[in-house]
């Protein structure tokens, strides 16, 4: 119960800055700088994990997309970072009070409490806008991945400060900043749900109004492998993503300063560790029984899966639990994605595999360990949250479709988007170069 | 015997093959080219400095056939591989002397 109420008391002190502790004693200057320092150093890893995604693209896309994707992963990092200083923080967190949204609002620091003495506030107000600022450049990151090879770079961008801007701040606000799911008791510790599956459903909707890649799917139902271009590049994406999920599990503690939530950043590091490796064995396995030969994209995927099942509450369950957890991840993975391609539904890197199914198992999944929680609160989080973010980006991408267009032509998608859109080759050998 | 060398775009790869062994053809060669004709390259930026990318990246077809299996082959490639925009590519045919299989040495047609 010990977890649950820190957790409850850090929940308030994100949505009310100068809040005094009458139950326990003052906040020390040590637990404020271990607390911010948390913030800090965490927030340093999960911005690694856009390098991961961004190789982890860059790997199972053509090399004649490969610069496009490169330069959509570098450049959405920067706008979620941009938009989320001037709309997205106090859209999420300023004045939610239970309700649907914050207020529009630069962010502004807000130290003076402590730099007079008073630590009260627990952590530096900017190292939480740190913190929350890299959550929303990754739920960006998703979609990149699954509309990958056929949407209009420029398009793509100004979808991005749509999520960055509004759609992921709102929705965040319901749950982190303090609004009315919160209230209602559902619970998403990292953000399986805020981060991952909002990130899938604007995925989702991406590709159905953007329509699958020329030549993905056949007249009868058939559907055609287009491989990536570098298995290493995919893998060593794979691994930072991984190595980077431990400050995205890990600082959403959202404390370090005391001894117990030491032990729960501990704990949790355990859990999302032992998650991506139950997500990857059980995919493997689970390829190798379905198909006589296991694949390594799938292995890849499969330990995403776990990363991501267990994001939304890797603090309660034991470790032989977090296990589990990934493992139905990692299973549900292998069925997901042979799902998708049924329906028609072109997603690159798995991206709606992994994020989106994983992120809604993950979610349900937490009343298993997590006291105080329960099956029906984390379906209706899920179902409202899913329902505003399909809506929205829906509208966005029919907006950009109608305006300026999303796809590229069929003659640009055959020569590359990296000729198409940008101009330059990811790897431009046999070049006769002739400077004018 | 005659040997059937095309230069085609790259994504016309799959329909190119598809003609090929639906006419009972067993086997071919392909490699990735780069090459212009009369499509010619074009002008690109990069860091500031432009420069002219001449060679277009194509792909190659290469296969030994029976004189008889010339025209319609020649005739199937040329209507799947065509987009009606330049830079289709071509198609060349040449005579070929002699032609051994290496596994169990027949000549000539027996080869093919």
């Amino acid at each position: 119960m010990k977890k649950l109420k820190l957790i409850a008391l850090a929940a308030v002190l994100l949505a009310l800055p100068t809040l005094a502790l009458a139950e326990e004693q003052a906040v020390s200057e040590l637990t404020y700088i271990l607390n911010t320092f948390s913030f800090l150093i965490s927030g340093v890893l999960v911005m690694w994990m856009a390098a991961g995604f961004a190789m982890l693209e860059a790997g199972l896309v053509r090399s004649k997309n490969v610069a496009t994707i490169c330069l959509k992963n570098i450049s959405l990092f920067g706008i979620a970072g941009i938009l989320f200083y001037f709309v997205g923080y106090n859209l999420m967190y300023m004045n939610v009070d239970g309700g649907f949204m914050g207020s529009f609002a630069v962010w502004g620091a807000d130290d003076a409490a402590a730099l007079a003495g008073d630590y009260s506030a627990g952590y530096s107000s900017g190292s939480d806008w740190f913190f929350q600022m890299v959550f929303c450049g990754a739920a960006c990151s998703v979609v990149s991945g699954c509309v990958a090879e056929r949407i209009k770079l420029w398009s793509f961008l100004l979808f991005c400060v749509a999520l960055t801007g509004l759609i992921y701040p709102i929705q965040g606000s319901w749950v982190w900043g303090g609004g009315w799911l919160a209230e209602m008791g559902f619970s998403d510790y990292a953000g399986s749900t805020l981060v991952h599956s909002v990130g899938g459903w604007a995925a989702l909707t991406g590709a159905i109004i953007l329509g699958a890649r020329k030549g993905k799917y056949g007249r009868d139902g058939r559907v055609n492998p287009i491989p990536g271009s570098n298995i290493p590049m995919a893998t060593l994406g794979s691994f930072i993503l991984w190595m980077g999920w431990f400050g995205f599990n890990g600082g959403s503690a959202l404390a370090l300063g005391v001894a117990s939530s030491a032990i729960e950043q501990g704990n949790v590091y355990i859990n999302t560790n032992l998650a991506a490796c139950g997500g990857m064995i059980a995919s493997m396995i689970a390829v190798q029984l379905m198909y006589k030969k296991t694949d390594v994209t799938m292995a890849l995927n499969g330990a995403l899966a776990g990363l991501v099942s267990i994001t939304a509450s890797p603090a309660a369950p034991s470790p032989g639990a977090a296990i589990l957890i990934g493992a139905v991840g990692g299973v549900l993975v292998v069925f997901a994605i042979p799902f998708f391609d049924k329906l028609k539904i072109d997603d690159v890197v798995g991206a709606l595999s992994v994020h989106l199914v994983c992120g809604i198992w993950g979610t349900l999944a937490v009343p298993f360990c997590a006291e105080g929680t329960s099956f029906v609160t984390q379906l209706i989080g899920v179902v409202t949250i899913g329902a505003f973010v399909v809506i929205t980006s829906s509208i966005v991408w029919l907006a950009l479709k109608f305006t300026i267009g999303v796809r590229c032509d069929e003659e640009d998608e055959f020569r590359g988007l990296d000729i198409a859109e940008i101009g330059m080759e990811a790897y431009p050998d046999f070049q006769h170069v002739n400077t004018k | 015997m005659k040997k059937i060398e095309c230069i085609i775009k790259p994504f016309k790869l799959d329909d190119v093959k598809n003609v090929i062994t639906d006419l009972g053809i067993a086997g071919m060669t392909v490699s990735e080219v780069r090459g212009f004709g009369r499509q010619k390259g074009h002008s690109e930026l990069y860091r500031g400095a432009e420069y002219q990318i001449d060679f277009i990246p194509k792909v190659k077809i290469e296969l030994v056939v029976s004189d008889d299996q010339v025209a319609e082959l020649v005739s199937n490639i040329q209507k799947a591989a065509c987009t009606g925009r330049i830079g289709d590519g071509k198609i060349f045919v040449l005579a070929v002397e002699e032609s051994v299989r290496i596994r169990t040495g027949e000549t000539a047609d027996d080869s093919l």
